[in-house]
């Protein structure tokens, strides 16, 4: 409990506001089937009703309660982004790690490769990929991994490098360490708090590609509710003046402001800068 | 116009330490005439760079001037609003700041930033400020001064830099200079020249100076008065030349009394040679110049072979080739007879075991985010299979040899200070129980009194364990103080080498004798008879050596 | 320029070079998987052994993969992109039209976005932690978290639909004058600008932030230079380099944002193209049009590179 009011005491007014919205949304997102009124794919009424009458936030372009959507999407929509976030760090930081441990041709290696992949824009190689293999979630948990691997290697790879040329990574080889040692035990404790920082970043740019994916058709499929997915398909209601579109959209600007909130006075804290400087 | 040029009462500075302001100036005052130069002495933390800068009315970030008073001139600057005060920085007072390389702007030439105070300030034309940089360069003894100045500032020396700096804090007409370590990161045969011109600019305009360092032979050269500082108190303050002969303060004579010299000691009747360095020339992958060129060591058992040269005399990348980090190009390194592979990665254990290294920087040579216990203890796990208990055990008995309380094991090294992290290093070469420590230039990042003790310590140790030293030093002092065979290296090469007696007693070689001379006595006047020395070619200067390659 | 320079600007050059290559290989290989069974999706009902084959052989789909590639390479040095599957026209005649909708788009864009995300940016720097800052950081922090459908249906809501302003379809054509083009254009154009401009204040900001920590602008201010001064002769001639990398580093950002600008808008323009041609599986579009982004992006990381390179002075100025 008091890890927990340490937390809090330590960030100021702004990162506060991001760890409340955040937390606000991933209550939603893990209590869902508790807290909707509906389920998911459920049709409750007339097509695109309006907001705030018999259902919170009206109905979708079929006729689907929009506040269980909501709130499944942020399940369904969060959990894919966390999972795909976690798989391109691990893989892009221990590949980022090997290459700056390793150094010499592993190292040119790698980053030869990765500078070719990651010349291709990130939204036209993922169209591309999962038109060919498809939407299936785990596939897109598998695409996405791997795309934002290529700048996770890149980071995790220029902070291990940082910590490399320390003196105490240098005793440990003098020493005889071998590469698990000097990986696991010298250079990772000291990259903590960079990479935790960079998750966040990354966190948020694999929403929004899910997002951007999902409202060009390529993300995930329906009955599925997916933020993007939704504001693509009550897009149409805009010429009618239905706002029904937006409130998806409102909702995927709102986490993505709430972790940067967080991220950002967490990353200005870790980093020792000074205000006045 | 009063008195007094700089009058400062009762000054207390403030830090924003972790949330809290805590002193770092106590309650100071100082006073400083026209031409008069006073030196601020004191080791790191003393406060005496923040006091320096008042004389700016300034403070660094995250410093405030709480309260007190400063008078330049008669006139108050505490509380003045920032426009006034610029109109006396860079004007009536200038500040040389100790990294000259970082305080010029990498864009702009060297005589556009001389220019820019004064003109800027309205006292001079362009024009007369560049006929101005061609004087002042030359009075600093800068090469080519008539067109030294369009360079940019990569493209000057160290030294050089220092003395630009110099020029363009003068060329305001300044009353007072403010001089922060300006030498300090200079090799010491340059630090004679810098500090001589600088001195004897000063001198010759009547310019006020507020010298600040940490070394007290420098100081006593420049000073007409002394301030000793600690922890942001006043030790003692007096004329230079009298506190030099009879220090007040039990604190300033520790100061004085660094390096006393200690007697040789026993001897080892078998020539028990170590560690053979034959023929070793290297170069830095990629690189085309040799840094080191065939070099010839030994060192024997339970001795200590001092390695002693200046920046780019190549006994780092000595220390390098031995451990293995850097394989020579040609020639061979043998311990004990047998010769070692040059490529760390395919020495066995017991090669790695049996020569550790204790690095310069504690702070970096240890991992953050360690536990001492666990520094010290992984060597003992990973050469002498030593766990649990028995490791935690010895653990504490090493902790006890280097003087460190037990509890510390469980600190992590950014709670222990500078000293006390270099002895948990010396704990952890221990630990594998080695027969060479490489010792690279460990008490250069210490205050002087924290340095001696762990000389002591170091010597203490060699004496129980009898484990032999290859000490790797740019400080003679040091040198003299534990030596008991010297290599003298410049410019990749060995100058000459022996024992100590043979090399620290004349005929000395050229190289060997311009470092003697270099390093700065307790006299002051050492340094005006040094430069009348050198002026009559009794002495050699750097650039006599270098020409005679 | 002097030798130092030269060889570090040409060096990195042939690595824009090679990475070209190393990119058509990778987009021909994703193409490659997209392949699959495109004639039998083609021929839908039609589908039997013999016309797949037929079809296949017409497609030149026989050849292996590397004989392929080489044609298509060496076509498309000539400028020659294939036909498209879809319609049968000519892709290169396609790509160059598109390309011209989006270069408008992009460049409107960039002539608004730049001058004002620098100069936001500086502000921003130079009054940090006021009331200017957390005003301007605020609002950029939620433009760059939003997805650029989110800003464009916003938009899309409050000036076209209630407004009644501009048009919610941006369907430009080559017959348009100079001001319809504008007009039509006009909500796309500010989503974008809105965006970038966004990216563009915050790393500026950052660049300058830590500039302004350097030893040497302490050394300024200890020469009693003006504030002005300070900012104008010691900062700025250091920061064009980081700057300049953040220029370029975001019109290869804008690239991407395009894509879903342009459909949200109906705006035909490349990236309106690259995403019909997805879904249709039109491979010879796919291929030539994703060549064409990742060239643009390719090139434009590569001048960012060289131009900071030419920026710093330590390398303009040889020892």
């Amino acid at each position: 409990m008091k890890f927990l009011t340490g937390i809090w005491d330590d960030l100021n007014l702004s990162a506060r506001i991001g760890l409340g919205i955040v937390t606000f949304f991933a209550t939603f997102a893990i209590f869902a089937p508790w807290l909707a009124p509906y389920s998911e794919s459920e049709i409750v009424g007339d097509v695109w009703e309006p907001l705030f009458g018999e259902f919170f936030f009206g109905t979708d372009q079929i006729g689907r309660d929009l506040l269980s959507r909501l709130i499944y999407g942020a399940r369904n929509t969060m959990a894919l982004a966390i999972v795909s976030t976690t798989v391109s760090f691990t893989a892009g930081a221990v590949l980022g790690f090997v290459a700056a441990t390793m150094g010499g041709r592993v190292d040119q290696f790698l980053s030869r490769i990765v500078d070719v992949c990651i010349s291709i824009p990130t939204l036209i190689a993922s169209l591309i990929i999962l038109s060919a293999v498809g939407t299936a979630t785990s596939t897109l948990i598998l695409v996405i991994g791997i795309i934002y691997a290529l700048p996770v290697f890149r980071i995790a790879r220029a902070v291990a490098m940082d910590i490399e040329v320390m003196d105490y990574v240098e005793a440990a080889r003098l020493r005889g360490e071998g590469l698990w040692w000097l990986m696991s035990k010298e250079i990772l404790p000291n990259a903590m708090t960079p990479l935790a920082a960079e998750f966040g970043v990354r966190f948020c740019f694999v929403f929004l590609l899910i997002a951007s994916l999902s409202f060009l058709g390529l993300g995930l499929q329906p009955p599925l509710a997916d933020w993007g997915a939704m504001v693509r398909g009550n897009a149409d209601g805009i010429a009618w003046g239905f706002m029904h579109p937006i409130i998806p959209a409102a909702c995927i600007a709102l986490l993505t402001v709430g972790i940067n909130l967080l991220i950002d006075r967490w990353v200005h804290k870790a980093s020792g800068l000074r205000d006045d400087q | 116009m009063s008195e007094k040029l700089l009058e400062v009462k009762d000054l207390l500075i403030e830090a924003d330490i972790d949330g809290e302001w805590k002193p770092i100036v106590n309650h100071l005052s100082m006073t400083l005439e026209r031409g008069e130069i006073l030196g601020l002495i004191g080791e790191s933390g003393a406060g005496k760079s923040t006091f320096g800068l008042t004389a700016l009315g300034y403070a660094k970030p995250g410093c405030r001037i709480q309260s007190g008073s400063i008078k330049l001139d008669g006139v108050e600057l505490v509380g003045k609003s920032d426009a006034e005060l610029r109109s006396i920085r860079g004007n009536k007072v200038a500040y040389v700041a100790q990294s000259a390389a970082a305080s010029f702007n990498p864009a702009h030439t060297l005589v556009e930033q001389f220019a820019e105070s004064p003109v800027q300030h309205g006292n001079m034309t362009m024009a007369e400020a560049v006929k101005r940089s061609v004087e002042l360069f030359r009075q600093l003894d800068l090469p080519d001064p008539e067109h030294i100045g369009k360079r940019y500032p990569h493209q000057v020396s160290g030294g050089q830099l220092q003395r630009a700096m110099t020029a363009m804090a003068l060329g305001s007409d300044p009353d007072i200079i403010i001089f922060d370590e300006p030498t300090t990161a200079l090799d010491v045969t340059t630090q004679i020249e810098v500090l001589g011109a600088i001195k004897e600019a000063i001198k010759e305009r009547n310019v006020a100076a507020i010298y600040i360092s940490h070394d007290l032979a420098v100081v006593a050269q420049m000073a007409d008065r002394i301030m000793v500082l600690r922890h942001g108190n006043l030790i003692e303050e007096g004329n230079a030349r009298e506190m030099l002969a009879n220090p007040k303060e039990d604190y300033t004579r520790l100061l004085l009394n660094v390096r006393s010299i200690r007697e040789s000691r026993y001897d080892h009747d078998e020539e028990d040679i170590q560690l053979k360095v034959e023929n070793i020339t290297a170069r830095y992958p990629g690189t085309t110049i040799d840094v080191l060129k065939n070099i010839n060591i030994e060192i024997i058992k339970g001795k200590t072979v001092a390695v002693v040269g200046e920046s780019g005399s190549g006994k780092s990348t000595l220390a390098r080739v031995i451990t293995g980090l850097l394989p020579p190009s040609q020639g061979s390194v043998r311990f004990h007879d047998r010769e070692l592979t040059p490529d760390l990665k395919s020495r066995p254990k017991k090669d790695l075991q049996s020569i550790q290294m204790i690095y310069q920087m504690a702070d970096v040579a240890m991992n953050p985010r360690h536990k001492i216990k666990d520094i010290i203890g992984r060597p003992l796990e990973f050469y002498l299979g030593i766990k649990g208990k028995q490791r935690e055990a010895r653990v504490l008995e090493l902790l006890r040899q280097i003087e460190i309380p037990a509890d510390y094991a469980d600190r992590y090294p950014a709670q222990l200070s500078g000293g006390e992290k270099q002895r948990i290093c010396i704990a952890r070469a221990l630990a594998a129980e080695p027969e060479l420590i490489i010792c690279d230039e460990v008490t250069s990042a210490l205050d002087q009194l924290v340095a001696e003790g762990i000389l002591d310590l170091l010597l203490n140790l060699q004496k129980e364990l009898d484990v032999s030293y290859l000490f790797i030093t740019h400080d003679l002092a040091v040198v003299k103080a534990i030596a008991d065979e010297i290599v003298v290296m410049y410019q990749g090469g060995v100058v000459e080498q022996g024992t100590k007696a043979e090399i620290l007693e004349p005929p000395y070689k050229p190289y060997t004798e311009l470092l003697l001379s270099s390093v700065p006595e307790m006299d002051p006047d050492w340094m005006d008879d040094l430069i009348e020395r050198r002026k009559r070619g009794e002495a050699p200067t750097a650039e006599s050596i270098a020409q005679q390659d | 320029m002097n030798n130092v320079l030269f060889d570090i600007v040409f060096k990195r050059l042939v690595m824009g070079i090679f990475i070209l290559f190393g990119v058509s290989l990778l987009i021909t290989l994703g193409v490659e998987a997209l392949a699959g069974d495109v004639c039998s999706a083609m021929l839908g009902q039609a589908a039997e052994p013999s016309t797949v084959a037929a079809c296949q052989a017409k497609l030149g789909l026989n050849d292996p993969m590397h004989v392929r590639y080489w044609h298509w390479l060496v076509n498309v040095i000539q400028g020659d992109f294939g036909t498209s599957l879809a319609n049968n026209r000519e892709v290169a005649e396609q790509i160059g039209k598109r390309l011209g909708n989006t270069l408008y788009l992009a460049g409107t864009t960039a002539l608004f976005a730049v001058p004002i995300g620098i100069l936001l940016g500086v502000i921003a720097a130079l009054y940090r932690n006021s009331a200017i800052d957390y005003t301007i950081s605020a609002t950029t922090l939620t433009t760059i978290s939003s997805p650029e459908f989110f800003l464009a249906y916003v938009l899309m809501a409050i000036f076209a639909v209630n407004l009644g302003w501009l048009p919610a379809i941006s369907n430009v054509s080559s017959s348009m004058s100079f001001l319809e083009r504008l007009e039509v254009s006009a909500l796309p154009v500010a989503t974008l600008t809105l965006i970038t401009v966004a990216h563009m204040m915050r790393m500026t900001r950052a660049s300058i932030v830590s500039l302004l920590a350097s030893p040497y602008i302490e050394m300024a201010k200890l020469k009693g230079l003006t504030p002005g001064r300070i900012i104008v002769k010691h900062a700025l001639p250091n920061a064009w380099s980081p700057i300049i990398q953040v220029v370029v580093l975001n019109l290869a950002y804008m690239i991407v944002g395009v894509v879903v600008i342009e459909v949200v808008f109906v705006y035909p323009g490349l990236g309106a193209l690259i995403v019909d041609a997805v879904l249709n599986r039109d491979l010879p579009v796919i291929q030539g049009t994703a060549m064409v982004f990742a060239t643009a992006y390719v090139v434009l990381f590569m001048l960012a590179d060289v131009l900071s390179m030419l920026a710093n002075p330590r390398l303009r100025h040889r020892r």
